[in-house]
């Protein structure tokens, strides 16, 4: 697994974990079993994650997918060489971002657009947000962000819009080092 | 506002007429009650005390109107006391300006120093409600036993050895520190304190080094501190007191003694950790002799909030008796005992608990804070300047360093390091309360210059809780403010970074119970597979957020029976999105920088907060409240509905079959096995939506499994359901993931066949489903129109069914609209 980075003893904790996430002793993780975790189930865009898990067109999970979407979240390797030769480590700023534009864009078109946004807002947002609220915001977003004028935004307008946002900071989780 | 100021004129009158009522009760010394002099306010009462004597039998006739004071002097002016101290609290909250800006314990102390004032100028004495015994053994207890009910507990022991190393080694450092100090201080002559020798300097240090989390917490939560900070201050507070009741009991005690050997030196330290295991040991006998009792409480479920007090408190005395920490022993009685005695009583006993342990808790803190008031005015005080002035410093000083020294130390052991500004803030949120200040009170008089302590401890927990406590607020707010101004945010940053901090903890739910320490882990597979077996009545799994789906699915179904045009409104609203997708051609508005600043506003105030977990425990001055999760779950469930809605060919019918939902008394949700022919139609405009609510919500449903056997599992599942009739909504929710995948059939048929013998049919079912399903249904999963069976072979044998099934009656209710039009 060195491409995820992670240590021998991540790993087999992973698999512990893997493991007691999968009640049917199936090997395979099922969207139920992600459903049965607390915290994700209130989590407002709890759904949206545990899509990010499932590759299109698959309904489960193996644990090596398992480990590699995980690895999204390792903190970021500062002395890591840049070599522009070897593929981008999934731990990477641009990874993460990706990631973070993946839960927008649920249709895969490679662009998050203003009907994906409005989603995941109505879901960020409390109930007392009016309609018109939610969709003055989506547009201010959209204007902020959308370069090129079509009305989307590309994942280049999304990776500029958050470049003075310390992403690694935000989106490692420390224990996973 | 004029009904504000009215409203809080009418308190004031009330208050300030209970306290003209109150003075002339107010003054006893002690609890035992002996009808003092100062009575003599009130006609008087005739020594024979009422109807019984007849003094002159002939002279006076029967008495038609007594009164007899001294009978129930006591509780009489207890209630008042109490009364009194919580219009106080009522009057604050009136105008809500005011507890934002102000801690509510200074408020209190206000109140009681207006109050104070009032008594002293009418010279009469306050209730000597700060003897030792009633301050530890009534007001003590619930506050303690509030804070340990409500703790987290997770982030708790994630963190236990940061906190007990502040607790102790930080405490024992201000201790000390300070009292040397103060005894380098003492020498100085021209403040006149050299009478004060080490062992008196050493005690007093104790007592003042104790920090209460009252204020600090309060604001803590308003200003969502992260969890780290919050849990080690938090645990820091509780487990101090522990740590100072030890040292003052040993300074106490090596205070009377004219010599200090190093044999006692060592003595003191054997002695703290038997009295701190001591009270830990004791506390987690307690907490399990309680969960144990509740498992045979489910018939008499009127007392079972009642044993949780008795125990606790039990923990309490019995600690006390032998002279170990009580505040130990009851904290971890109440950690002990929530965890399983949740699971075991219902419900209601459950919140009843819940409710009575903030209420004493609450009642004993106004209480104390307010007395603090009042004593204020009413002792005697020797004021010395030099020594009150150094001690304040020398207090911030020692904490600030202290806190430097040992994050120092401890950061590289910790996952999540703290940062200057996370210690600034455990130095600066340092305030003193109630423990000092009952301690100080009860310092033996043998002691010279009690006064002088006592005073500078007044003096002491005012200023950090006035100063500290106001300024606290807008100190943290302004260092965060001034980290994130950096840059101006974006409208879009602020929900993307809102989205990815969501994100982060969910995935850090996903990872779980993550543990660096091999003895958590066992610690939890011990648990899992013993003690939960003896201290929980048969392992029912109702956890509570089983418990709140199945409220919000009565309420919806309710809503669902009389909401026709609900549907319409659910429809339309679907539309419009289409029409974006479509690319509308709205102009480009342009938004002011008014608009800027109101979308900011809306985002800020409204955006769900990210999960956390601290304060949905321990919110000081309220109930744990879970509307937020209601939310989400209503938002849910919501989009699955919409989803159903449109294009549903049973739009009525399903209405109407609804009703049907109701399970008939005594049979098992089993029967009711979901038919995924019930998957009205897919659709999907919504699709992203839903599509991946389904598993959530399905199996959320279906959590808490504890069986290990495949088969059993579904029954398993559903029979935590079997209590709440309408339930049978989520079927629905289950239905229309049932047409998902393969899972969602394979679940079905099982539990079907468990069910029900007559079909012996869709056993087999089970090894196709998941073949047939697998193939690549996962985005057009929902798009299963009633036609498109094919892939599903079994679906002949489910014909079978309903023509067996019509016989039982309300049971299929589901399956009559549908198979109406299905059957060709």
């Amino acid at each position: 697994m060195q491409e995820t980075g992670f240590t021998p003893a991540h790993i087999v904790r992973l698999y512990d974990r893997f493991e007691a996430l999968d009640k049917e002793k199936t090997g395979l993780l099922r969207p139920q079993d992600f459903g049965a975790i607390n915290g994700l189930a209130m989590n407002p865009i709890g759904d949206r994650i545990i899509g990010a898990f499932f590759s299109p067109g698959q309904e489960t999970v193996d644990f090596h997918s398992f480990v590699r979407i995980l690895a999204h979240f390792r903190p970021e390797d500062k002395k890591r060489p840049k070599d522009p030769s070897m593929p981008e480590p999934v731990n990477s700023r641009t990874s993460k971002i990706k990631f973070a534009f993946q839960l927008y864009d649920q249709d895969k078109d490679g662009k998050i657009s203003r009907a994906e946004l409005l989603q995941v807002l109505r879901s960020m947002l409390e109930m007392q947000v009016t309609e018109e609220q939610l969709e003055s915001i989506a547009d201010r977003t959209i204007q902020e962000a959308d370069l090129d004028k079509d009305d989307a935004i590309s994942f280049e307008e999304f990776r500029k819009s958050l470049e003075k946002v310390n992403i690694d900071h935000k989106m490692s989780i420390r224990f996973l080092r | 506002m004029g009904g504000f100021s009215q409203m809080k004129l009418a308190v004031n009158f009330l208050t300030i007429g209970l306290v003209l009522l109150s003075l002339p009760c107010g003054s006893y010394t002690e609890i035992p009650p002996k009808p003092p002099g100062s009575v003599t306010v009130l006609p008087p009462v005739k020594p024979a005390g009422g109807p019984q004597a007849f003094p002159d039998a002939e002279n006076s006739n029967l008495p038609v109107f007594t009164m007899n004071y001294p009978r129930i002097q006591v509780p009489f002016e207890v209630t008042l006391w109490v009364l009194l101290a919580s219009f106080a609290k009522i009057g604050f909250h009136v105008y809500h300006k005011i507890t934002f800006w102000v801690p509510e314990s200074c408020l209190l102390i206000s109140i009681g120093l207006i109050v104070g004032a009032i008594m002293h100028s009418v010279h009469e004495e306050p209730p000597a409600v700060l003897s030792y015994n009633v301050f530890f053994l009534f007001m003590l207890p619930p506050i303690v036993l509030e804070s340990g009910y409500f703790m987290p507990t997770r982030p708790f022991f994630e963190n236990v050895g940061t906190v007990l190393w502040f607790a102790v080694v930080g405490t024992l450092w201000n201790s000390i520190g300070i009292g040397m100090s103060l005894y380098a201080v003492c020498q100085i002559e021209a403040f006149e304190v050299q009478d004060i020798n080490l062992q008196e300097n050493m005690l007093f240090a104790a007592i003042i080094s104790a920090v209460d989390p009252v204020a600090v917490l309060s604001v803590f939560e308003d200003v969502s501190v992260n969890e780290q900070l919050y849990i080690v201050v938090f645990g820091e507070c509780l487990f101090n007191d522990a740590v100072t009741v030890v040292l003052y009991n040993m300074f106490n005690f090596v205070a009377e003694m004219p010599m200090v050997e190093p044999v006692d030196v060592f003595l003191g330290v054997a002695r703290f950790f038997v009295v701190g295991l001591g009270g830990m040991g004791f506390g987690v006998i307690f907490g399990f002799v309680a969960s144990f009792t509740t498992r045979f409480t489910s018939n008499v479920r009127e007392i079972e909030p009642l044993f949780i007090f008795m125990y606790s408190y039990l923990a309490y005395l019995v600690a006390e008796l032998f002279s170990i920490s009580s505040i130990m022993a009851i904290v971890t009685c109440a950690l002990t005992m929530k965890y399983y005695v949740e699971e075991n009583v219902s419900q209601r006993s459950c919140t009843t608990i819940r409710h009575v342990v903030k209420m004493l808790g609450t009642i004993s803190e106004t209480l104390i804070f307010f007395f603090l008031g009042v004593v204020t005015i009413t002792t005697e005080h020797e004021w010395n300047w030099g020594y009150i002035m150094f001690t304040l410093l020398l207090a911030l000083v020692w904490r600030g360093l202290g806190v430097l020294v040992l994050t120092q130390i401890i950061n590289p052991f910790r996952t999540i390091p703290f940062n200057f500004k996370d210690q600034f803030i455990l130095g600066y949120g340092g305030l003193r309360g109630a423990i000092s200040f009952a301690l100080v009170f009860t310092l033996p008089d043998s002691i010279g210059r009690k006064k002088l302590f006592v005073t500078t401890t007044i003096c002491m927990i005012m200023f950090t809780v006035f100063i500290q406590g106001i300024s606290i607020r807008p100190l943290i707010e302004f260092i965060n403010v001034r980290r994130t101004n950096r840059n101006l945010e974006t409208i879009n940053v602020e929900i993307h970074s809102r989205l990815i901090e969501h994100t982060i903890s969910g995935v850090e739910d996903l990872c779980g119970q993550w543990s660096h320490y091999y003895w958590k882990d066992k610690f939890l597979k011990f648990n899992n597979r013993i003690l939960r077996k003896i201290l929980i009545r048969d392992n029912r799994a109702e956890s509570s957020i089983v418990a709140l789906y199945k409220k919000l699915e009565l309420q919806n179904a309710m809503e669902i029976l009389d909401t026709v045009s609900g549907d319409i409104n659910a429809g339309s609203s679907i539309v419009p999105l289409h029409e974006e997708k479509k690319g509308s051609g709205k102009p480009k508005r342009k938004f002011v920088a008014a608009d800027l600043m109101n979308m900011h506003d809306i985002l800020s105030k409204n955006m769900y907060k990210i999960r956390q977990r601290t304060t949905a425990y321990t919110t000081k001055h309220s109930l744990p409240n879970d509307s937020r999760t209601k939310e989400i779950l209503i938002r849910r469930h919501t989009s699955i509905r919409r989803s159903l809605r449109p294009g549903s060919l049973n739009g009525p019918n399903e209405a109407k079959s609804q009703k049907y939902f109701s399970l008939p008394p005594g049979k098992s949700l089993d029967s009711k096995f979901p038919p995924q022919r019930l998957r009205h139609t897919g659709n999907d405009d919504d699709e992203t939506m839903s599509e991946v609510d389904y598993p959530s919500a399905r199996s959320r449903f279906n959590q808490p499994s504890r069986s290990s056997s495949r088969a059993m599992l579904p029954l398993r599942r559903l029979n935590t359901l079997t209590e709440v009739p309408s339930s049978s909504v989520v079927d629905l929710v289950d239905e229309r993931s049932g047409g998902r995948g393969a899972w969602g059939r394979g679940m079905s048929r099982l539990n079907s066949s468990s069910s029900d013998s007559r079909i012996p049919v869709p056993r087999h079912d089970p090894s196709n489903g998941p073949d047939n399903g697998s193939s690549g249904d996962h985005d057009s999963g929902d798009h299963r129109p009633e036609g498109e069976q094919q892939p599903l072979s079994p679906t002949p044998a489910w014909a079978a069914e309903p023509g067996e099934r019509d016989d039982s009656g309300t049971q299929k209710p589901l399956l009559r609209p549908q198979w109406k039009t299905r059957k060709p």
